[in-house]
Order: C-alpha cells, then structure tokens, then sequence
C-alpha cells in the first residue's frame, strides 16, 4: 500500500503536482472561507472565467500566464466592484455581463490563432501535472502574498464580512477591504487555474469552506477545517486521478463534492442521518 | 473610565435645540408652528465655541437620501456630550438614515455633520454602531465572544491577536449585559432579546465615547428593556452620548432624557416629555395619527415596517406604560 502510495512520488512531475495541489487546496480553503460568508461563490466563478482572455494574451506575446491572467481578472474583480457601487444594477447582473464577456473575448482570441494549441486547453480544464518549476515558484510567490495579507487582515475582514456598518463606523474602511478582498479572490484564481482549471476553480474555493461550515459554528475553526479539507482532497484527489488515469482537476473536485455530500448526509450539526435519529427518539 | 479629557461631564443644565436653527438655507419648516413654543424651541444663538465645547454631534443642513430617494432634509441638530436621545418618527421617516450620517456610513448630499468636532470617520474609534437586528446574518459562524471582540478590532493593528486588556473588555462586557454563560454560543441560537444584549455588548467593549444604536430595544422582553436601557443611562451618566432610534414611543418617554422626533425633516428636540405633546406627535406621525376620545393612538403602518413580522401591526398609546 504504502509503496503504491510513494511509487508516484519518483516523477518529479508528480511531485511538482502534489505541491502546486497542496498549494491551491489551501490558498483556495482560507480565500473560500470568507467568500461564502460573503455571498460571492458566483463572483469567483466570473472572476476566473475573465481570466481567460488574460490567459490567451499572455500566450500570444509569450509571457507568463500568470501575469495575464491576474490582470484580467483583477481588473474585471475590481471593474465589478466599482460598476456595483455605480450603476443601479444587481451585483449579479453586472457579474453575468462582465463574466460572459470576457470569456467570449478570450474564446475569440483563441479561435483566432490558427494552430491548435493544447496549452490554452489546459487552462479551461486544469493540467496540474503539466506545471513547470517556473510556473510553479511563481505560483507559491503569489498565494504566499494572499496568505500574507490574509494573515494581516483576517480580523478586519472578519468584522467587515458580518457587519459592514458596524465595522465601517468604528473606523475600519469596509470599502477598501471589498476592493482588497475581490483582488484577493482574482489572485488566488489565479494561483488555481492551472491546477483545477477555470471552469472548475469555484469548487475550490466553496466546496471545502461549505463543507467546514457544516462541522463548526467558529469562523477560526471553519478556516482551519477548510484548509485541511482543502489540502487534503487536493492530494488526494490528485492521486487518485493518477491511479485511476483520469483528469486531475476535475477528480480533485469530484472528491471535494463526495467529501462535502458525505458530511451533509453524516455530519453532527446538520446531518440527515443525526436528524432522523432526532425525529425517531423523539 | 471617563478620564478622557475631551469628554466633561454631563451639564447640570439641559441644553435642548430645536430643529432648524443652524438651517443654513431656510428651507425647514419652522419647528412647531405658530403657536407659543416651549422654551426648548424657542432658540438662543449658539456660537461655533459653544457648540464645539458641549456638542458631540452637529448636523446643519443635513439632506441625504438613498440612489434618488430623499430620506432626510435640511436636519439640524446638536446633541450634546453625556446625552441620553431618543430619535423617533414613523417608518421611513430617516431614523435608520439620520444614525448612518452620523456614524459616517453614509455620505449626505447636502449639509455638514460634525463628530466631536470633526467630520464623520476622524474619531471614528470612539462611535460604536449597532445595526437593527434583521440586518444581521445570525447563520454566521460566530459566537458570543466572537461578536462582543469585534467591538475590540478597530484598535488593533495588522497581524495583532486580541491583548489581554481585549480580552477582558470582552469580558467585562459580556458580564455587564449579562450574556457570560452564553460566551460560548453561536448567535443564532439566541433569543431576540440575548441578541440585541449580545450586540449591546459589542458596543460597550469598544469602550466608545458615542453610541449610535439602531433600534436597540425593539421586540425585546420587558426585562431585556430595562435592563439595556439602565446600561445605557449608567453610560450616559459618565458622559458618554448615546443616539438610539426607536418607535416604541413609551419607552422614549420612560427611558430617555431627550428625544429627537423625526420625520424626513427634524420635528421636535428636546426633553422626552416631548412624545406626550400631541401636536408633536400629529406632526411627526402625520396620517397615521388617530384622536380618540382624547387619547391619542397611534397607528405605525406595519406596510412600510422594515422589522416587524409580517402581519404584524404596531399600537402606540401616548401614555408610557399603557400598551403594556
């Protein structure tokens, strides 16, 4: 078993995968945290896909995708932001345009090269396994810095998620931590979409926080139970997918999913199960 | 606990001011009409010294509203330091908008606010705000404690865990409003009165030299009432300023010194005997006011209630006490 277990470990690619899973599962955990409490799943879900055309660009001039896709999808996290605090529209609606478009403009930017390239794809869908060692120290820079910050401001962000008047008038600036926290969301998509994919990168960062949510009714202990969901599900996802020779990605968040259906159906607080032995002993 | 020096002690005199006397642009209705008006309407000039050394709040000229929606205008009012207010006015009427423009959430369209001699935000450490409770998410993953450290965050800096003098602010807090056993509990296992304690709390362990309370005492037990409002008296005694809206106008009359009544523009200010003046009440509440018999009713649209259970309708009587 154990051997099983450790044989994949000899590729260094693999090794490099597990690292860069591990780095997403617990970047995407703490991030995800407070974007469920903050009603912004769908928020994370646009953001990623307006990293694409940021993707395709950087492609094409030969740059780091990276540094594409994070300036797409700042900017259009921040573009969101101040359009909602503008325009009288419902944050969901603006989300539904702004996503949509960019992500047709990166469609039309990838249709419009004339060869085909597998790279781009890999992107859309996750190619952990495909992750350099460049890719890969840049990767860690950026979710250290989201880490950082988090680590800095997990108080303020806190108070500013529960209660923003509150917060806002005893002196924090609720407004520059939304605008802090939607580039905090961009940069840890970023971090994640060529791990898990741009399609996929939302169950990231909701599926181990939702399913943390379900064990506790502490905030420190969500983000702690998320990040071990998060990093273990990562991993074991990951081989998974290669024993079984599937995608990476996509096992990582079929894993998640069964993870958090599993803690519906069998958890202490909200448990079906816990609920029907309520309803029999009663 | 009051050895800042900024903040004296309650004047033994009352200093009451009537609405619309800083009204830079004349546009107000005179406060009460023509008939003689108490003295607290009467105005005395106030110099810009006098009202910077009593004055924790000053609002001249206030207009603010929502997208195109006009929700105050042309307010003036000064609220002095170790006052005990009441701000009342039927649903709508810019309770809720009036605390968001001094607790500096809420930028006015037109007019100046001053807080402690600043504009809103400058001292923004010493407000503490509470929201009503329908805005919170009581589903959020805190407990008591959690809540009640809240009120310490401001203070502390980037990376700084709560310091034991937090801790014991949290503490002490929790005791005061009686809420100790419950450190432990998430919020939304809570009673509406241990909620409204448990908010109360957070504001106190923020050790705030202005509380701005939404609503604090609204659908509370009796008890809950009491004993909130006889925190908020013992804190006004050591001449800190608390604002709270409500719309139960006997405990305005019961509890607070002074009430503010409100209804887009300021009707009255002055001393809370001021709910039981029925011209004042027929000013503030307009249409909803029904005369009985010689007993004022009156009747809160429950249609635009933004906190009340559906369905449900509100009577007031103008006698403290009566509806009980």
């Amino acid at each position: 078993m154990i051997e099983t277990l450790l044989a994949p470990l000899g590729y260094e690619f693999f090794v490099r995968a597990l690292a860069a899973a591990a780095l997403v599962g617990l970047v995407c955990a703490v991030v995800g945290s407070y974007m469920i409490l903050r009603g912004l799943s769908y928020m994370g879900d646009a953001i990623s896909h307006a990293a694409f055309p940021g993707v395709v660009a950087a492609y094409l001039v030969s740059g780091p995708f990276y540094v594409g896709a994070a300036i797409a999808a700042v900017l259009t996290a921040l573009a969101i932001g101040w359009i909602g605090r503008r325009a009288r529209l419902r944050s969901d609606t603006i989300i539904g345009v702004l996503f949509a478009g960019m992500f047709g403009l990166g469609v039309l930017m990838f249709s419009a090269i004339p060869t085909y390239v597998g790279d781009l794809f890999g992107f859309l869908f996750g190619d952990v396994l495909g992750i350099g060692v460049m890719d890969l120290v840049g990767l860690a820079v950026l979710g250290g810095i989201v880490l950082l910050i988090v680590a800095a401001l997990w108080k303020q962000l806190l108070y500013a998620t529960f209660d923003p008047l509150g917060a806002g008038a005893s002196g924090l600036n609720v407004t520059a931590l939304d605008y802090l926290f939607l580039a905090i969301i961009a940069m840890t998509i970023v971090v994640s979409l060529q791990a898990v994919g741009i399609i996929l990168v939302v169950a990231m960062l909701t599926t181990p926080a939702a399913t943390a949510q379900l064990l506790t009714v502490r905030f420190g202990r969500l983000m702690g139970l998320a990040a071990a969901i998060g990093i273990g599900t990562a991993i074991g996802g990951l081989y998974a997918s290669y024993f079984l020779d599937v995608a990476s990605g996509a096992t990582i968040v079929v894993v998640q999913t069964l993870l958090f259906l599993a803690v519906l159906a069998l958890g202490p607080r909200t448990g079906l199960i816990a609920r029907m032995r309520q309803v029999r002993t009663a | 606990m009051t050895d800042d020096p900024r903040i004296g002690p309650p004047e033994p005199h009352v200093h009451a001011h009537a609405g619309g006397m800083h009204d830079p642009g004349g546009l107000a209705p005179p406060p009460l009409g023509d008939r003689a008006l108490p003295a607290y309407a009467a105005g005395h000039d106030l110099t810009a010294a006098h009202l910077e050394h009593h004055a924790a709040v000053v609002l001249q000229g206030i207009s603010a509203g929502y997208d195109d929606r006009l929700a105050l205008e042309n307010v003036s009012a000064a609220i002095d330091a170790g006052t005990l207010i009441a701000v009342f006015g039927p649903n709508g009427g810019g309770k809720s908008t009036l605390l968001k423009v001094i607790g500096g959430l809420l930028a006015p369209w037109r007019g100046t606010v001053t807080v402690f001699g600043a504009r809103p935000g400058v001292h923004a450490r010493r407000v503490a705000y509470v929201p009503q409770a329908e805005q919170v998410d009581w589903d959020f993953p805190v407990t008591c404690w959690d809540v009640v450290a809240m009120g310490r965050y401001p203070s502390l800096g980037p990376f700084r865990g709560l310091r034991a003098v937090d801790r014991e602010a949290v503490g002490s807090a929790l005791d005061v409003v009686g809420m100790a056993d419950h450190a432990r509990t998430q919020i939304g296992r809570l009673s509406g009165g241990q909620r409204r304690r448990v908010f109360l709390a957070r504001a106190l362990a923020a050790e705030p030299d202005l509380y701005l309370l939404d609503e604090p005492v609204t659908g509370v037990d009796p008890t809950t009432q009491e004993d909130l409002m006889e925190i908020l008296e013992a804190e006004a005694a050591r001449g800190r300023t608390v604002v709270a809206t409500t719309h139960d106008l006997a405990a305005a009359a019961e509890h607070f010194r002074q009430v503010l009544a409100i209804n887009r523009s300021v009707i009255a200010h002055g001393p809370s005997t001021l709910v039981l003046d029925e011209e004042v009440l027929a000013r503030t509440y307009g249409g909803h006011l029904l005369v009985l018999g010689g007993n004022t009713v009156l009747l809160d649209d429950a249609h635009h209630h933004d906190d009340a259970p559906r369905g449900e309708r509100h009577f007031h009587v103008d006698d403290p006490g009566a509806h009980r």
